[in-house]
């Protein structure tokens, strides 16, 4: 396949993505499928459907306005992240999940509470998916003591150890080893079955060119980890197309270097995603054993907020605009007589509410106090610990 | 009190540690079947089976991150690096991750792990595999690093290491391995971030860790002889740094020298030598002194190793420097 070809025409890669992994995939099968065709769906094998698009007619009417309701929520708060950016509230990288939310809503749904997430930095949808208040989110962005991480971590490194969002990891692969690592000890302390915890652990296409991806998988592969690698294809790094950094652009194959299966699902269906993901940890749990899931899906923004993209022609921006996956999931489910389109207003002016009540959480939270510099140096306390501030004597006697 | 060697320190406790807590465990290259490069591991991986003593692919960033993320869920890796050179491999994993997941995420989750690994030259291994590196990781805030210079300490420290709830680099040295000390038994721990007086004197201070305690030592005992009485301070812990302990050193002896077994720019004598200036300015006689290996990848062909590193010798001869420039006579501390 060939980025410009896929990048000018989103659509036609909504059928190239029906490819599945080299186990179980038949291609001419593949290509063949009618991605938004639901009476081909209809014909499916329950095996292939979690691989189609168009899949609504399936599902509770309710599930499928929750997760047009999550969606909205994420790409309105990462709208007013932009705007807050540029405002001046929020400092540093800031990376948007717009473009990935339904894989973000799939994703998250499919994750059992019991479960791990190791995540990248483009993470803001994923803690508010998992059930962490937008406010909570944004005072993090804010740099205040409400966020997630204390004002400590920022928008790459959120983190909410209570309900296992095991933290956003700023160095492109270095999520991947630690994540191994929670799923050795789930598997040190646990038996595979349907009550075993998993670990999710999620990375961009560009992570496939690192070495702790190959280590990560071969390690997982080796001790029959019970962990899903979900490669968010966004299709580019920064500006590198994936066709330019890795020989092999199919990255759910390169599971099979290490004998455990992969599979590759558009990422621009909420249902596919949590379907595909949901199947991915039954196998890890009820096995231990790794699974990589390969989510298609754009990045209509920048790699950051800073980013104005300009590797793209304009040509490439509007075809991007033009089939932006929000619009057509909502266009589908009022076609669907799923919503209404006063439904749909609804949402969004709720979602809009929302957020405006996060960025007066944020805004109200206090900054960290300087004095507070040193409280999180060590856990255990320990004689002689720094404490010098700059232009302190580090020694008075 | 037993006389056992260093080596043995370490196993012995590895194995009274590993008895005491089942979260505790060991991974690296060769611990398990091989029984550690070095043997540190020996009898462990038919004690306690492979669960507990896990052999590694060579995949130093991913056993790293395997160490750290089971860590986060509240086991206690023991990680062994063959070679201290061999953690370069692993440097994102210790010092992005391991040296800041607790405070980076607001100190939700603690990283409870034990690196431990050989470092040090006069082996003949050459430029890759004869370097010290302390330094790289002393300098990270988030770290703990020790440098355990006896048996005795080998045992204290590494079992507050393992207890420690913080990622702990416990660093050893190749020359050190069959050297013979005293070691309390049963329950003995050193407290991290506390350096000790290795030998008490009057007229200079040595300033060390790890191996260079050992010449430092012998050389205090040679000018023993000659009317010099040497004070020697183990720094032991190299992050936190003790300063109080040398500093007040230097305020009785009025001279310090630091010894090394690292590359002299930007090293721990570099540190030690700001830290006296700051803390016992008013009190020097003297200019204080490193005595540090030659900054070159370290040689193999064994006339120049010997030359490259640091010995007795210069260690002497630098002391003696330092004595005649302050007009020592000797008769100070009669």
């Amino acid at each position: 396949m060939n980025d410009q070809t896929q990048d000018a025409d989103p659509q036609k890669a909504d059928a190239d993505i029906q490819q599945v992994n080299a186990e179980d995939a038949d291609p001419q099968d593949a290509d063949t499928q009618q991605a938004n065709d639901p009476e081909a769906d209809a014909q499916e094998t329950d095996a292939q459907k979690a691989d189609s698009t168009g899949s609504t007619g399936a599902e509770q009417p309710e599930t499928l306005r929750a997760y047009f309701q999550q969606m909205t929520l994420i790409r309105q708060f990462e709208l007013k992240a932009k705007e807050m950016y540029q405002r001046a509230k929020i400092g540093g990288y800031c990376h948007l999940n717009v473009g990935e939310e339904a894989t973000v809503v799939g994703l998250m749904d499919a994750i059992a509470e019991r479960d791990y997430l190791y995540a990248n930095y483009r993470v803001h949808g994923y803690a508010i998916a998992r059930g962490l208040e937008p406010g909570r989110v944004m005072a993090e962005l804010f740099g205040r003591t409400d966020g997630l991480a204390g004002g400590w971590g920022g928008s790459m490194h959120l983190c909410d150890a209570e309900t296992r969002f095991m933290g956003g990891y700023g160095i492109v692969g270095g999520q991947m080893p630690p994540a191994i690592g929670a799923a050795m000890a789930i598997s040190h302390r646990s038996d595979p079955g349907p009550e075993s915890a998993a670990v999710m652990c999620l990375l961009g296409e560009g992570t496939s060119a690192t070495g702790a991806f190959h280590e990560t998988l071969n390690l997982a592969s080796l001790w029959d980890l019970p962990i899903v690698f979900v490669v968010i294809n966004n299709r580019v790094g920064m500006s590198t197309p994936v066709e330019k950094a890795s020989a092999e652009p199919e990255l759910h194959k390169k599971a099979a270097s290490y004998r455990f299966e992969g599979r590759r699902v558009d990422g621009e269906d909420p249902v596919v995603v949590r379907d595909a993901a949901h199947e991915a940890l039954t196998q890890a749990r009820e096995n231990h054993r790794p699974y990589l899931l390969e989510t298609m899906s754009y990045r209509l923004k920048g790699h950051s907020v800073v980013d104005p993209a300009r590797y793209r022609t304009d040509e490439e921006r509007e075809e991007l605009a033009e089939n932006d996956l929000l619009p057509r999931w909502r266009s589908r489910l009022i076609e669907d007589g799923v919503l209404t389109e006063q439904d749909a207003e609804t949402i969004e002016q709720e979602a809009t509410e929302t957020i405006e009540r996060a960025v007066e959480f944020a805004d109200d939270s206090p900054a960290p106090e300087p004095e507070d510099l040193f409280t999180n140096a060590y856990s255990t306390g320990v004689a002689n610990a720094p404490s010098a501030m700059p232009g302190d004597r580090v020694i008075t006697l | 009190m037993a006389v056992i060697s260093y080596r043995e320190a370490l196993n012995s406790t590895l194995r009274s540690e590993m008895q005491r807590d089942e979260d505790v465990f060991l991974i690296g290259e060769e611990i398990g079947t091989f029984e550690g490069s070095y043997k540190i591991t020996e009898g462990l991986l038919e004690e306690f089976g492979p669960r507990r003593v896990r052999d590694t692919p060579i995949s130093e960033e991913g056993f790293t991150g395997i160490a750290i993320g089971a860590a986060m869920l509240g086991l206690r890796p023991v990680l062994e690096y063959m070679t201290l050179n061999f953690s370069l491999l692993a440097l994102d994993q210790v010092v992005n991750h391991a040296a800041k997941i607790y405070t980076m995420f607001g100190g939700q989750t603690t990283v409870p792990m034990v690196i431990r690994a050989p470092g040090g030259g006069g082996q003949q291994l050459a430029a890759t595999h004869s370097q010290n590196l302390e330094v790289w990781y002393a300098h990270v805030p988030g770290m703990k690093v020790v440098a355990p210079s006896n048996p005795a300490d080998a045992k204290g420290l590494l079992t507050a290491a393992i207890r420690d709830d913080d990622p702990v680099m416990v660093l050893e040295n190749l020359s050190l391995y069959n050297t013979k000390g005293e070691v309390p038994e049963g329950e003995h721990t050193t407290e991290i971030g506390t350096a000790a007086i290795a030998r008490e004197g009057s007229d200079l201070t040595v300033i060390s860790y790890s191996r260079g305690v050992r010449t430092a030592l012998q050389v205090a005992e040679e000018l023993a002889e000659d009317g010099v009485s040497v004070e020697v301070v183990d720094l032991r812990s190299l992050r936190p740094l003790d300063r109080r302990t040398f500093c007040e050193s230097v305020q009785r002896t009025t001279r310090a020298v630091v010894l090394e077994d690292d590359w002299l720019s930007y090293g721990i004598g570099a540190e030690v030598a700001a830290s006296v200036q700051e803390g016992a300015f008013d009190f020097l006689d003297a200019p204080v002194r490193r005595v540090a290996a030659a900054e070159v990848p370290l040689p193999y062909a064994k006339t120049l190793e010997r030359a490259a590193l640091p010995d007795a010798d210069d260690l002497e001869r630098v002391i003696r420097d330092v004595l005649d420039a302050t007009s020592f006579t000797g008769e100070e501390h009669s």
